[in-house]
């Protein structure tokens, strides 16, 4: 046995589909639960809706790491080009009427920027990569990536409470729930 | 099969017609947990032994052509390579150009056919993309090792290299450089990213161990939640919205590398979008020649079906049919400019010594893939697995046929030649196949093949109002409410 202290993470449950999933969602939702989420093996299309979140703003990094791209080939391109080391080549001009030949690097770095922040963007928006995570110790939650749909409201939402939140949760169609406890 | 179950909803005014149903993407009604099982049971049970029949002849291949065949490059120079000769690019830069076309067909599936909505990709983009990487690595090879010294391999960076000059920008060479690089990049940043909640599925199903551990860290400890996948699709739209555009700049700047140069045969406006059709064209032959064995070896039947093979059968058709207009309107346009000079790069591709190139291009590419136009040769593996093999050897020479017909007779008539690659080259090219196929051999291994969080999502219980349709079959009466309702609140 042994003699760590557990903490309380939260309330697991289950629910039978992914219709089930939707409609508790929206009951949680206007519950006015904060620190939750809903669970799936497949990203669920308006399940965005049904928690009450928003867009997500994975677009705006993306437009600025891609404008850093353009400038950065741009500034490449040119410096070395026109600037400090103008070199003729088949007499292309080594002025600014060079700058169309430039555009094709331009295009790929704007591209190469903006996945980069794309890859780093979202890692920062859902924070991983993680080595753990309180909900790995629950018994049923690696069925969440197999075919389980569930609910987790999690202890440090102001509005949960021990008893009240497991009987919502049952209350809304919720089935085998589960006192998950983390580690202190 | 396309039969009419119910009629159009409520909101329609006017005459009600029969809606067709669409014909399933997974058959037999499986349920999530038997795609988790068959997919992971890929991975997970022991590999069959047809896998280790070609996994260590091909590895072997590889080890001896590129690792051998490499290793007496370097240590001997290039002139094992026939750099000698005028024609020097000819088999490296075929070999390069085949490869990285190859690759496009998954970049295709996985980003054109998702900003489409065509949902029948999610069973074979997976697969794909690994081939589409693993065909990036093959290619990567030849440029790399042609330049001659490879350790100055790095003068292509964009850093001024020993003597402080810098790189030229205006060159179709860097654009290549530059092109192929982030190509590489960003499609190793879609395959791995698509994979992450299919890793998590993995991890989730090991005991604990060294496979827990290591398919935990890659799958970056996924968790699946909706404020995770509600970021997770936006990435993944804006990864397919970057690959888009960027698989068409990769290969039309690969053509870049002939269409900017003042040479007959290649200095025509043509090149990039006949480039890149041909580009899709090979890769989707490669996909078919891959997938065909690997759904029967695995029993797959169920998640890639005929309608995939159906679908993909008809891309080829298409893509052929550009191809060949190309061909056909390369020759018009050497006959209607009037010019001496390109007219005469025609006639010898085409009556000179390479006709026999020429002709293997002809009939592989636009011949052999119009039996597709009838419903039995798209239904029969056979036919389509010859016709994609026709397709990969056809697509090779064309790349020959551009590249050598045009440097054997270049403005000096005192540099003409015909040309032949030497032993070594033909190694390192054999052992590129090798090394192509022991990679996607491994990768069926470890990763896992077939997208296993998209394909459940196609099911169609996976939507989430699937129980109201099913519990009230009201022709979505209720669900189109629903949604308007939603609407109204501003919820959507």
């Amino acid at each position: 046995m042994s003699t760590t202290r557990k903490r309380v993470y939260g309330y697991l449950a289950e629910f039978k589909s992914a219709s089930a999933l939707y409609k508790a969602a929206e009951k949680v939702r206007d519950s006015g639960f904060k620190k939750w989420d809903c669970y799936s093996p497949y990203p669920i299309h308006g399940l965005d809706g049904a928690m009450g979140m928003k867009r997500s703003i994975l677009p705006w990094f993306v437009f600025f790491g891609g404008m850093t791209g353009t400038a950065t080939a741009f500034a490449l391109a040119y410096t070395t080009q026109v600037v400090i080391y103008p070199t003729i080549v088949q007499a292309k001009p080594a002025n600014i009427f060079t700058v169309p030949a430039f555009f094709p690097i331009m295009f790929e770095l704007t591209i190469l920027f903006s996945g980069f922040t794309t890859l780093f963007g979202l890692l920062a928006l859902i924070q991983l990569p993680r080595l753990n995570h309180p909900l790995f110790a629950s018994r049923q939650f690696h069925r969440a990536t197999d075919d389980g749909f569930f609910i987790a409201i999690e202890a440090r939402d102001p509005k949960f409470s021990p008893n009240a939140t497991r009987d919502m949760l049952s209350e809304i169609g919720g089935a085998n729930i589960e006192l998950v406890e983390e580690e202190d | 099969m396309a039969s009419t179950t119910h009629t159009a909803p409520e909101t329609h005014t006017g005459v009600k017609l029969p809606v067709l149903e669409r014909e399933k993407l997974i058959l037999s009604g499986r349920s999530y947990h038997w795609i988790t099982e068959r997919i992971c049971g890929v991975v997970e049970n022991r590999q069959p032994f047809l896998w280790w029949l070609l996994f260590i002849p091909s590895a072997l291949i590889a080890m001896i052509g590129v690792g051998g065949g490499l290793t007496y490059l370097v240590s001997t120079g290039v002139g094992v390579w026939g750099m000698s000769n005028r024609v020097f690019w000819g088999f490296d830069i075929t070999n390069f150009v085949f490869w990285i076309g190859i690759g496009h067909a998954g970049t295709l599936i996985s980003a054109v056919l998702f900003l489409t909505r065509q949902n029948w990709r999610t069973s074979i983009n997976r697969a794909a993309e690994a081939m589409t990487i693993f065909a990036v690595i093959c290619a990567g090879i030849f440029p790399a090792f042609h330049v001659g010294r490879v350790w100055f391999a790095w003068f292509l960076a964009p850093v001024p290299n020993a003597n402080a000059i810098w790189q030229n920008f205006k060159s179709p060479l860097l654009w290549d450089v530059f092109a192929v690089s982030t190509y590489f990049t960003i499609s190793l940043i879609f395959w791995y990213l698509g994979m992450v909640p299919d890793l998590a599925t993995i991890r989730d199903r090991c005991k604990p161990g060294l496979r827990k551990i290591l398919y935990g860290i890659f799958s970056l400890g996924w968790r699946g939640g909706n404020r995770q996948w509600s970021h997770y699709e936006m990435a993944y739209l804006l990864l397919a919205s970057l690959s888009t555009p960027l698989v068409l700049s990769v290969h039309s700047v690969v053509s870049f590398d002939f269409a900017t140069s003042v040479v007959p045969g290649w200095h025509t406006t043509i090149f990039p979008p006949y480039f890149v059709a041909g580009a899709i064209f090979g890769g989707f032959a490669m996909v078919l020649t891959i997938m065909i064995p690997a759904r029967f070896i695995y029993g797959l039947q169920d998640l890639i079906t005929m309608k995939h093979i159906d679908n993909m059968a008809k891309i080829i058709l298409l893509t052929g049919t550009i191809v060949g207009y190309a061909y056909l309107m390369e020759l018009f346009v050497a006959f209607y400019s009037g010019a001496i000079y390109e007219m005469d790069a025609f006639k010898f591709r085409i009556a000179g010594p390479y006709w026999w190139a020429y002709a293997a291009m002809m009939s592989c590419n636009v011949l052999s893939p119009q039996v597709f136009w009838f419903k039995a040769c798209r239904e029969n593996l056979w036919v389509i697995m010859i016709v994609a093999m026709c397709v990969n050897v056809g697509m090779w020479f064309e790349r020959f046929v551009i590249i050598c017909t045009t440097l054997s007779r270049m403005w000096l008539p005192g540099d003409w030649k015909t040309y032949s690659p030497s032993g070594v080259e033909m190694m390192t090219f054999v052992g590129t196949i090798g090394l192509f196929l022991a990679l996607f051999m491994l990768f069926l291994r470890f990763l896992p093949c077939i997208n296993i969080a998209e394909v459940k999502w196609t099911l169609l219980e996976s939507d989430p109002h699937f129980d109201d349709i099913h519990d009230h079959p009201d022709h979505g009466v209720t669900k189109e409410a629903a949604y308007q309702h939603e609407l109204a609140q501003g919820k959507i």
